[in-house]
């Protein structure tokens, strides 16, 4: 052992503080008290269920929403929710989510553009609501390593952007990332079919300019500001709607894996999107009225 | 880190490397002033024939150099280090770098949780990143020539504790600690005392890799401010380090640009790669606030902590090193 060093010391000045003896490995982890229910992802149940109360009169009088197919949805364990998104500023994103967080009682996480992340106030409420960054990583931790149910629109912005004359015609899926997401975390993928969106807050024609100027994705003009004015970027027509759960798709490959055939995962996604087409046209041809259903 | 090393029996020299004197009482630690580039290192390993290194002077607060300062520390210091390690004839056999969380940055498009092979989903724009991303790549570099020595890279996320000072910590112990307003980012925070026996755990057991390391979970910046008693005073989200420059210069906040991206998406790792080599942190994210925070009530109100434990140089001699006393496996 080399002989200590206090003779250097002296010189510089004398030490201070006091050894104290280090914890030991064998002591329990020191978690501390929480003040909020804010968990991992930004959620807090709290806000979460004040939302719903405030979104309860719009989901009932105002959308009349009926759900078909909900027992579909498992009670437990994850599953990853896909629908078609309409509507300029989307209304189907909280009508999912408060319908299932009532009916089931599951909390639903909503994947969306990096776009809400970024924006302040707006984005931190968005965050405590459910709201999720839509990035692969986020998903499989959510679907796989919690077992809870995650809701994400293939469409991406394709969907909402959409003018009046293409309502209820499906954008391509992207590039299937959902299916990939599902397959690495080992879910099946529950399409939803939503008929009402689309009129609630149908977009005339786009202002690509002023979306530039903005950094949004897409600067609409509606019908809504049309008829309210400026309280057209907040209000919606009082359209019925309408959701019909389909069958889970389940997908016969090991998850967890590094890739996924690309040819496998397109025809996956188009087969869903078909179907997910040619089930909203069933319910158009059975729908009298867009006010009434 | 140098007691903890002392209080190993197989450890038979420990060699501490500063500009500045160690301000506790060691035992059986030699002490080696050096410059701020540590030039000397080579010379001295050549000379006493050590066989591991801890790097753990890697600068992570811009608040406390200057730009130019931190360029020199942590690059041009890490390639002195490298280079006394890599020597032809070098004794060494092991190198353990204390780095930083910051390599990942924070933006909109991060995954919530880092993992080691990841990689930035944003350019690096302060400093303090455009360093510490260099110096990983000279030690990765040298990783690769020197296949024979064990290199481990330690990510730590933000740390607190009882005695470091942090740009975070100076700030929530003011009664102001400044946000962005509109942003409630989650953080993680590691604790002093989980650094220290990390760092002895990877030497000790001489693992190679890169891991991160920082406690359980995230909780939200407005929690960790109501946590510490502390007001959150909102910056403007445009061009928030000019309008916060006229308070930090009145040094009534501190706010790094490092701190202004952190204060507005936050950042969280993953830590499962060194779960599975056996080490687990003592504190969570939240654990590491609340011993925080009592540390600093305790200090506010006594001034100085009363020593729990007085160290009487005769005394400890008796209890570490006389054959009279019953050593119990796992006592230190």
């Amino acid at each position: 052992m080399t002989p200590m060093a206090t003779a250097r010391e002296t010189a510089q000045g004398k030490p201070h503080a006091a050894l104290v003896p280090l914890p030991r490995p064998d002591d329990e982890t020191v978690v501390g008290e929480r003040l909020s229910d804010v968990d991992e992802w930004g959620r807090s149940e709290h806000m979460r269920s004040l939302a719903r109360k405030l979104y309860a009169p719009l989901y009932k009088y105002w959308f009349r929403v009926e759900w078909e197919g909900l027992e579909k949805i498992p009670k437990t364990g994850g599953a990853l929710l896909v629908a078609n998104h309409a509507g300029a500023i989307p209304s189907d994103a909280p009508v999912i989510m408060h319908g299932i967080e009532e009916e089931l009682g599951r909390p639903v996480y909503g994947l969306a553009d990096y776009f809400f992340r970024e924006a302040p106030w707006v984005g931190t409420m968005w965050a405590r609501v459910g709201g999720v960054p839509a990035h692969p990583d986020n998903a499989c931790r959510i679907l796989r390593d919690q077992g809870e149910l995650v809701l994400v629109f293939p469409e991406g912005t394709k969907g909402p952007s959409k003018t009046y004359t293409d309502r209820y015609r499906l954008r391509r899926f992207g590039r299937g990332g959902f299916i990939e997401i599902a397959m690495r975390a080992g879910v099946p993928v529950i399409p939803i079919a939503v008929v009402g969106a689309e009129e609630s807050m149908p977009i005339l024609f786009r202002v690509p300019r002023l979306a530039r100027a903005l950094g949004v994705p897409y600067f609409p003009v509606t019908a809504n500001m049309m008829a309210f004015g400026p309280l057209g970027l907040g209000l919606y027509f009082p359209t019925k709607f309408k959701l019909r759960v389909l069958d889970p798709v389940t997908f016969n490959v090991p998850a967890a894996q590094e890739r996924y055939s690309k040819s496998r995962v397109m025809e996956e996604a188009e087969t869903i999107r078909m179907h997910l087409q040619e089930t909203l046209y069933e319910m158009l041809r059975e729908r009298r009225s867009v006010w009434f259903g | 880190m140098a007691q903890a090393l002392e209080s190993d029996p197989e450890v038979e020299m420990i060699l501490g490397m500063g500009t500045r004197e160690p301000s506790v009482s060691l035992e059986r630690t030699e002490f080696v002033r050096a410059d701020q580039t540590y030039s000397i290192l080579s010379r001295i390993v050549r000379a006493t024939q050590v066989d591991t290194i801890v790097h753990t002077f890697l600068v992570v607060d811009s608040t406390r150099v200057s730009g130019r300062a931190l360029h020199e520390i942590n690059v041009i210091g890490s390639m002195n280090l490298l280079a006394a390690a890599g020597q032809s004839g070098s004794p060494v056999r092991q190198v353990v770098v204390k780095s930083s969380t910051l390599v990942y940055g924070s933006a909109s498009t991060d995954p919530m949780w880092f993992r080691e092979e990841m990689s930035r989903t944003s350019p690096a724009r302060t400093r303090v990143e455009r360093s510490l991303l260099e110096v990983e790549g000279l030690v990765r570099d040298f990783a690769e020539d020197n296949p024979a020595t064990v290199v481990t890279v330690l990510r730590f996320a933000n740390v607190l504790g009882t005695d470091i000072v942090t740009p975070i910590s100076a700030n929530l112990s003011r009664s102001l600690c400044p946000s962005v307003a509109g942003y409630d980012p989650l953080v993680q925070f590691v604790e002093e005392d989980d650094v220290v026996r990390c760092l002895e755990h990877v030497t000790r057991h001489r693992i190679p890799g890169l891991y991160n390391v920082a406690g359980a979970g995230r909780l939200p910046w407005s929690e960790v401010a109501e946590m510490c008693g502390t007001r959150l005073l909102p910056f403007p989200p445009l061009a928030t380090q000019s309008m916060a420059a006229p308070m930090v210069r009145l040094g009534l906040v501190d706010f790094p640009p490092e701190l202004g991206d952190l204060l507005r998406y936050g950042r969280g790792v993953d830590t499962s790669r060194l779960t599975k080599t056996g080490f687990n942190c003592r504190y969570t994210s939240a654990g590491t606030v609340d011993n925080f925070i009592r540390a600093l009530r305790l200090r506010r109100s006594v001034g100085k902590p009363p020593a729990s434990y007085t160290y009487e140089q005769d005394i400890e001699q008796f209890f570490r090193h006389s054959s009279a006393v019953v050593h119990v496996s796992g006592d230190a």
